[in-house]
């Protein structure tokens, strides 16, 4: 579900912005890092450092937009996705620099101590919590596009950038606030991530980008529906790559990221563009 | 490059300083000489790709790393002699970017890009895991470097780094010069048109399709060739050298150096390699700095180093001409 949380913002800058961007991943990373932090000065409270951590991700993600970005949606797509990708080494660089490079864990929080049995096994409450939240956002995101004012902009926006600058719609703001709000469900993600991975590593949102990627390229790029499903797809494919053949849990992953993109390159729910 | 004599003379001037460097230069400076020109076959190589014909690929490492186990197979299980190993490894990377780019090329722009990378990744994960030939995370290891023979009682020692150095250099120029032809050709032409506009390509009759797998295949050649190398330099093979983080390599370097020109990418390993050395040298965040220099590049410079630099050469002369 932190897969979903990623690949969602990812997905929802490439659909609005038209924009790859790698720098997700490190988004993911710094929502971890940050929520750690806030954690270790403000008091145990998760759930305030899961509501400011995200906000200094947002901070980054304006200035990343806001200042360099912005510069480059006129050029080719290669230089597009290397300027993320220089954000890439940055932050991954800061965050050596800031935290040290060695791996942290977090303190051991008993926001939802207990266990719940279900079907004769425990699940920990926290993990039901994860399974709960992928869905809500997934709603919540839903309920933003297709039935506020704000929505109709976005997609007015993604479907035709002239147009809708033509009708009186700030485009150049309106990127910023989808790149922003992007980044924050990175960040999210990394900050839910913090009490269930229990390690935080320098190159954690190196792996997820890969992961985030395929997720939104199999769903469709651009598609939250299409996200959605693709990460519960993948979720569960590599739970039954784990359990049956330890070996290839991500060559199963990647064969059928292959097989979606050659039958349809679109994505399952992609629109041909 | 515009002016014919000065940049022979460059060619000649390069070409004397890399003979010379075994003679004048420390052991330290031999080595890093020979990581820019792996580096540089690799880039040239991938330039074919990206500079030529437009094509943005993420998962070169891949067949990096084909050239790289090819040669350590070939080493390990049927004969020591270099040159079969490296052709061994071309062979492989080539069969293998075969074999991708059938299905890669279907497509274009972000889902070329994608599809290479989840290409790549998938590489990477199958030599991570299949630890039993692999070796895994490992690697393949102790790939010694055996005296080339040929015929009869002819040898030619490469064991020592001086020696080895030859060799990279010699396959460094056949590199360049290869890549200058491929440029130069009929071939190299239409791979440009299919950069300029794949459609009217088409309609001239072309088959992009057929171009487009065609240089996929040569460029990972390129990169096989700098793999096996490789292999033999440090003396073995590692599944990072198909991660994807590598596969930004030769990326990174073309654009550092100038997509557009032959030039470009060797001048970007040397900057590449030169920077990594210098500032690893003065702190321990290169990355952050290799990243703000990307970002100036791509704000500001987008010609790459060769760009700025014969930008500025030519400027004097329009002005002398008129």
């Amino acid at each position: 579900m932190f897969i979903w949380l990623v690949a969602s913002g990812l997905t929802l800058i490439f659909g609005v912005l038209g924009v790859l961007n790698f720098a997700h991943g490190s988004f993911y990373m710094l929502g971890a890092y940050f929520c750690f932090t806030v954690l270790r000065h403000l008091g145990e409270n998760f759930w305030i450092g899961l509501l400011l951590g995200p906000l200094f991700v947002c901070a980054t993600g304006l200035v990343v937009e806001r200042f360099f970005l912005r510069r480059v949606y006129p050029l080719a797509l290669p230089y597009q996705l290397l300027l993320t990708f220089a954000f890439v080494l940055i932050f991954d660089n800061l965050v050596k620099i800031a935290w040290g490079g060695g791996s942290l864990s977090p303190p051991s929080m008993d926001l939802f101590g207990g266990s719940i049995p279900i079907a004769g096994r425990k699940f920990p409450v926290y993990n039901l919590f994860i399974i709960a939240v992928g869905p809500l956002v997934a709603i919540g995101l839903w309920l933003m596009l297709e039935r506020t004012w704000w929505g109709r902009i976005i997609r007015a926006a993604s479907s035709d950038r002239e147009m809708a600058s033509a009708l009186g719609v700030r485009v150049p703001a309106l990127f910023t606030g989808v790149f922003v709000f992007g980044s924050w469900l990175g960040a999210v993600g990394g900050g839910l991530a913090v009490p269930y991975v229990g390690l935080l590593t320098p190159g954690m949102g190196d792996t997820i980008i890969i992961e985030a990627f395929i997720v939104a390229v199999i769903g469709g790029l651009g598609s939250l529906k299409g996200a959605f499903s693709a990460a519960l797809i993948i979720g569960v494919l590599s739970a039954f790559g784990t359990r049956y053949f330890p070996a290839f849990d991500m060559f199963l992953i990647f064969i059928l990221m292959a097989a979606v993109l050659l039958w349809r390159p679109q994505g399952l729910f992609g629109e041909a563009r | 490059m515009k002016n014919k004599p000065l940049s022979a003379a460059l060619v000649l001037v390069s070409l004397a300083v890399l003979v010379a460097i075994p003679f004048v230069a420390g052991r330290f400076t031999v080595y890093l000489a020979m990581r820019v020109m792996l580096l540089g076959i690799f880039a040239v190589g991938y330039n074919l790709l990206l500079g030529q014909t437009g094509l943005l690929a993420f998962g070169h490492g891949a067949f990096y790393a084909a050239g790289a186990y090819g040669m350590g197979f070939f080493w390990l299980h049927l004969s020591p002699h270099p040159l079969l190993g490296i052709a061994a490894g071309i062979l492989a990377a080539a069969f293998l970017a075969l074999l991708i780019g059938f299905f890669c090329v279907r497509h274009t722009e972000i889902y070329f890009a994608m599809l290479t990378l989840a290409f790549g990744m998938m590489v990477f994960s199958l030599i991570w895991n299949a630890r039993e030939i692999t070796g895994g995370d490992d690697g393949l290891v102790g790939i010694m470097r055996d005296p080339i023979t040929f015929f009869g009682p002819w040898k030619i020692p490469i064991g020592k780094d001086i020696q080895y150095y030859y060799l990279v250099l010699f396959f460094f120029v056949l590199s360049v010069w290869v890549v200058h032809r491929i440029r130069s050709s009929p071939f190299g032409l239409v791979l440009a048109g299919i950069r300029e506009n794949a459609r009217r390509t088409e309609f001239a009759g072309l088959s992009v399709k057929r171009y487009r797998l065609a240089v996929f295949v040569l460029s990972a050649a390129f990169a096989g060739l700098a793999g096996s190398l490789e292999a033999m330099l440090e003396s073995n093979a590692r599944p990072f050298m198909a991660h994807w983080t590598h596969s930004a390599n030769p990326i990174l370097v073309s654009l550092l150096g100038g997509l557009h020109s032959l030039s470009g990418p060797i001048v970007g390993s040397l900057i590449f390699v030169a920077m990594r050395e210098i500032v690893q040298r003065f702190t321990e965040n290169w990355m952050l700095w290799f990243g703000i220099v990307l970002l100036i590049i791509i704000l500001g410079f987008r010609g790459g180093v060769v760009g700025v630099v014969q930008h500025l050469v030519r400027r004097p002369q329009a002005a002398g001409g008129e």
